[in-house]
């Protein structure tokens, strides 16, 4: 796998209903210095302002944090869209946040952050879709895939809610559809290479 | 359809300079995703056309706007907020005889309505004076209407009541058919005006001025020059409240504030 390294240099992950477990089970290896910063948005409760991002970090050796707004996306970080704004991603490799609509029922918007990264990072761009019972997420693949980039979806046979990975699936985008172990060791790959 | 982003570029200048509107130091990505849905919402594929077209048609280019500066939000959005709002800044500006409050980019009025309710509930708001202003006309005119639909209100209910009120939600409107229309009392002090913050002064005193989640559609010079206008707007130990992912970190002034609530974006002006 060498050069995968080169190759890509921004992860974005989309979750949701029963998001929180596939989470934890592919992250919790990363190692602190990951060379590929990793943005995530899961669908949450608006209530809930730093839950996740502490429940990952309990199982997590990488730093999880909640993506500030105008924050350079630097490597060796996973960053969580914060609950009731969407996240996305500038030209200059910032986040910018944004209370507009919800889109898809949701903010943050799976669709939102990788449409906007896609255009960023391009063919740079891995683009990973889990559990859920929304479409959130299938637009967003598509985007990544028009621009080169690599999309993964979990295998829906063995995902808590098999609907949102399907759905991307179903635009044909998809690249790989890959269990939770199959993704995880290729994101050690990642950090071996 | 997709356009980069020198071309965004040239049409923002373009607009600025035959409109007066400033969209260049807006966070790109936002009205990127904006411009994009205005483009598609009316089937027009490249963005240069589209340009021609709003430059050339003023009519056109007023939906324009009115699509690309919208906000949403909703009444007591953030309850937590309001609450300290309440416990910590309206029972010090009770102390003042008379209240100015500036509600900056009040979008279509929820945050108005919800401020002026906190405002009786403290029994002030016959001796304050609340001005609202956003650049859009359209969410002005909602704003200033008062008028929302009535399924938004059990969200409203639960989020008033988290904010710490102490009526009942219900009192303050009255529905008909699918909408709600809220009580002219909480109205008779709301002054309404159009004002573009990435363009226009100062324009009176405040003990309050509240703008939230506004700033994150800014870029970091825009930001700076906008909480400069608001420090200047402010009275001596006047109060600033910002939206939760906000900060005064790309401020020259933030050394000229202290926080009063962290957690909640509550300054005041030292």
């Amino acid at each position: 796998m060498s050069g995968i390294n080169e190759k890509y240099k921004a992860i974005v992950i989309g979750a949701s209903a029963g998001g929180l477990f596939a989470l934890s089970f592919v992250l919790e290896e990363l190692p602190a210095d990951f060379p590929v910063p990793v943005m995530i948005v899961q669908h949450r409760s608006k209530d809930q302002r730093d839950l996740l991002e502490e429940v990952l970090q309990s199982k997590c050796r990488i730093r999880i944090k909640q993506a500030d707004e105008k924050e350079k996306i630097e490597s060796g970080l996973v960053y969580i869209a914060p609950p009731d704004y969407h996240l996305l991603v500038e030209a200059d490799r910032t986040f910018s946040l944004s209370a507009d609509e919800p889109v898809r029922f949701s903010r943050p918007s799976i669709d939102v952050l990788f449409e906007t990264a896609a255009t960023v990072f391009k063919d740079s761009l891995i683009g990973i879709i889990f559990t859920g019972a929304s479409n959130d997420g299938a637009a967003g693949m598509a985007a990544i895939k028009k621009y080169g980039g690599l999309t993964i979806a979990q295998d829906p046979a063995e995902a808590q809610f098999p609907y949102m990975p399907a759905a991307s699936i179903e635009t044909k985008e998809v690249k790989h559809i890959w269990t939770l172990a199959e993704i995880k060791s290729f994101l050690l790959k990642i950090s071996a290479a | 359809m997709s356009f980069d982003n020198k071309e965004l570029k040239d049409l923002l200048e373009s607009i600025r300079f035959v409109y007066g509107y400033d969209f260049t130091d807006y966070a790109e990505a936002s009205v990127r995703r904006r411009i994009e849905h205005f483009m598609n919402a009316r089937k027009i594929a490249a963005l240069e056309k589209m340009g021609k077209m709003i430059l050339q048609d003023e009519k056109l280019f007023e939906e324009f706007i009115q699509e690309v500066s919208v906000t949403v939000t909703e009444m007591f959005r953030d309850p937590s907020f309001y609450k300290s709002l309440r416990e910590n800044i309206l029972k010090r500006l009770a102390t003042y005889p008379f209240i100015k409050v500036w509600i900056a980019g009040c979008a279509t009025g929820e945050e108005i309505y919800s401020v002026a309710i906190l405002l009786q509930e403290e029994g002030l708001l016959n001796r304050s004076v609340i001005y609202a202003t956003d650049i859009n006309q359209k969410s002005l005119q909602i704003a200033k209407d008062g008028v929302y639909p009535v399924e938004n209100m059990k969200t409203y209910t639960a989020n008033y009541q988290k904010a710490g009120g102490t009526g009942s939600f219900s009192e303050y409107y009255k529905a008909k058919y699918n909408s709600v229309m809220f009580d002219k009392s909480l109205k008779q002090n709301i002054v309404f005006a159009a004002h573009n913050l990435a363009v226009d002064k100062s324009f009176n005193e405040f003990q309050l001025v509240i703008c939230r989640n506004v700033l994150i559609y800014f870029n970091q010079q825009l930001q700076n020059k906008v909480i400069s206008l608001f420090y200047e707007s402010l009275c001596p130990f006047g109060f600033l409240g910002l939206g939760s992912k906000e900060s005064l970190l790309f401020s020259d002034k933030r050394k000229n504030f202290e926080e009063v609530d962290r957690k909640e974006k509550l300054f005041i002006k030292k």
